[in-house]
């Protein structure tokens, strides 16, 4: 699989199933997104699932699920580079590979991540809160690209905050506003997945969302050597 | 000394003219002098955002602290126009639809504006170093534009909003759309508040230099 024609490909690859080996001794970050997202699930569920139907409950289902996402990524998806931090490798992974593939590495890291949550999350999701889709392929299109924004633009964000010391909700407060444009998109179209609409009316924010993945992996490219370079 | 003067009665003229001068719009009526001081602000917001985006892309490529500063005064100054873009327009949202906020994608989208600068203030107070602080938010604030298009906009064009469009020029015809005596006073506060921009931008320009000699001079 590792082809040595596209370098930054193989390693960051090689990047990757390092992580991923890192991370299957001890669960961590993923048990604390997992932990996270079912918690919320739980309580919403309980609260809301049984008294309401139709129009109403889509919109708020639509928004709950991102909320859910969000911030199961926000808890979960700076562990990548505080980890590298805490345990003292970062000069190893400096002098071992150039930045870019570092980056893959852990973008699609985190794409990893947060796939096997929403794999886990998304249906417990429709079953706990009685919801009917309309359009499956849109719903599982918004979930899937929504998923890979969220990991896209959290990546080098977890790279700033981890060299700033990771301090508090320093991650949160930076992710939120960079991430709005995504949660806006991804609610809407999973508002019309739930609640049905005219075709195509899913198409505009399917697009939209598929742009941000672009330009969030494009940007995050050509600055991740700067966070990741002193 | 001059040109500020100059500047502070260009700018009185332009208030007083936006009230007397200025024929009441059509159908927004009254309201609508305040586009005088509402769109201004937020193309000066925008482009003090964008400053500060290149501020930090200098900074990045030449590595001189000067940069860091600039950028971090154009942000600073960009909020201030940015939360008078939103004042002005809450006021004319409650004469204009009843409410002073109603979560209208043109409203949520300038206070995501400002939410994404207020982020880049908080970066900017959680590091101590002030190397490594130029360098992260100097990549924040690259990051932070480029939602800046999308948010101001691509929203208000793909979600239906309230928010009138500006008819300024129309360029199929090649005329003016806004009519004699509100273009004027319009574009008479465009390049009032512009001048305002650069004599703000100067005044912090020089303080902060002036605090960055007094601190190495100091050794810190």
């Amino acid at each position: 699989m590792a082809t040595s024609s596209f370098p930054w490909l193989s390693r960051g690859l090689a990047v990757l199933r390092k992580d991923l080996r890192i991370e299957f001794r001890t669960r961590y970050a993923y048990s604390a997104l997992l932990m996270f997202a079912v918690t919320t699930l739980v309580t919403v569920s309980f609260s809301v699932g049984g008294f309401m139907s139709g129009p109403e409950m889509t919109d708020i289902a639509a928004a709950l699920l991102w909320i859910i996402l969000f911030f199961s990524a926000m808890a979960g998806l700076s562990r990548t580079f505080v980890q590298e931090e805490e345990s003292g490798t970062v000069i190893a992974l400096k002098m071992a590979a150039e930045p870019e593939p570092v980056y893959i590495g852990k973008y699609l890291f985190n794409v990893v991540l947060l796939f096997s949550l929403t794999v886990l999350v998304v249906p417990l999701f429709v079953v706990m809160l009685n919801l009917s889709v309309k359009l499956v392929g849109g719903f599982l299109a918004t979930v899937f690209l929504g998923a890979m924004g969220l990991a896209g633009a959290s990546t080098i964000l977890a790279a700033i905050v981890a060299k700033a010391g990771a301090k508090g909700s320093l991650m949160t407060v930076l992710a939120f506003p960079i991430l709005l444009p995504l949660l806006l998109g991804a609610i809407s179209a999973t508002r019309t997945a739930l609640g049905g609409g005219p075709p195509g009316a899913i198409n505009t924010d399917l697009l939209m969302l598929f742009f941000y993945n672009g330009v969030a992996l494009a940007a995050s490219l050509l600055l991740f050597e700067y966070v990741w370079n002193e | 000394m001059t040109w500020q003067i100059i500047l502070g009665i260009w700018m009185s003229g332009v208030v007083i003219a936006s009230f007397v001068y200025m024929p009441a719009t059509q159908g927004l009526g009254e309201m609508g002098r305040i586009i005088v001081y509402h769109v201004p602000a937020a193309w000066i917001a925008v482009l003090a955002y964008l400053m500060a985006m290149i501020n930090s892309i200098h900074y990045l490529r030449k590595r001189e602290i000067r940069y860091d500063r600039q950028a971090q005064i154009n942000a600073e100054l960009g909020t201030v126009f940015c939360i008078l873009a939103t004042f002005t327009g809450a006021i004319w949202s409650r004469g204009a639809w009843g409410a002073y906020w109603n979560w209208d994608p043109r409203q949520t989208s300038i206070a995501v504006l400002l939410m994404i600068y207020a982020a880049y203030f908080v970066l900017r107070s959680a590091i101590s170093d002030s190397d490594m602080r130029a360098r992260l938010s100097a990549v924040y604030a690259i990051l932070a534009f480029l939602t800046v298009p999308f948010l101001v906009f691509i929203v208000p064009r793909v979600y239906y909003t309230l928010h009138p469009d500006l008819e300024l020029v129309n360029l199929a015809e090649r005329t003016f759309e806004m009519d004699r005596q509100m273009l004027v006073v319009f574009l008479a506060s465009v390049f009032g508040v512009s001048g305002l921009y650069l004599w703000l931008y100067n005044i912090q320009k020089r303080l902060e230099n002036l605090y960055y000699k007094k601190a190495t001079k100091r050794g810190f």
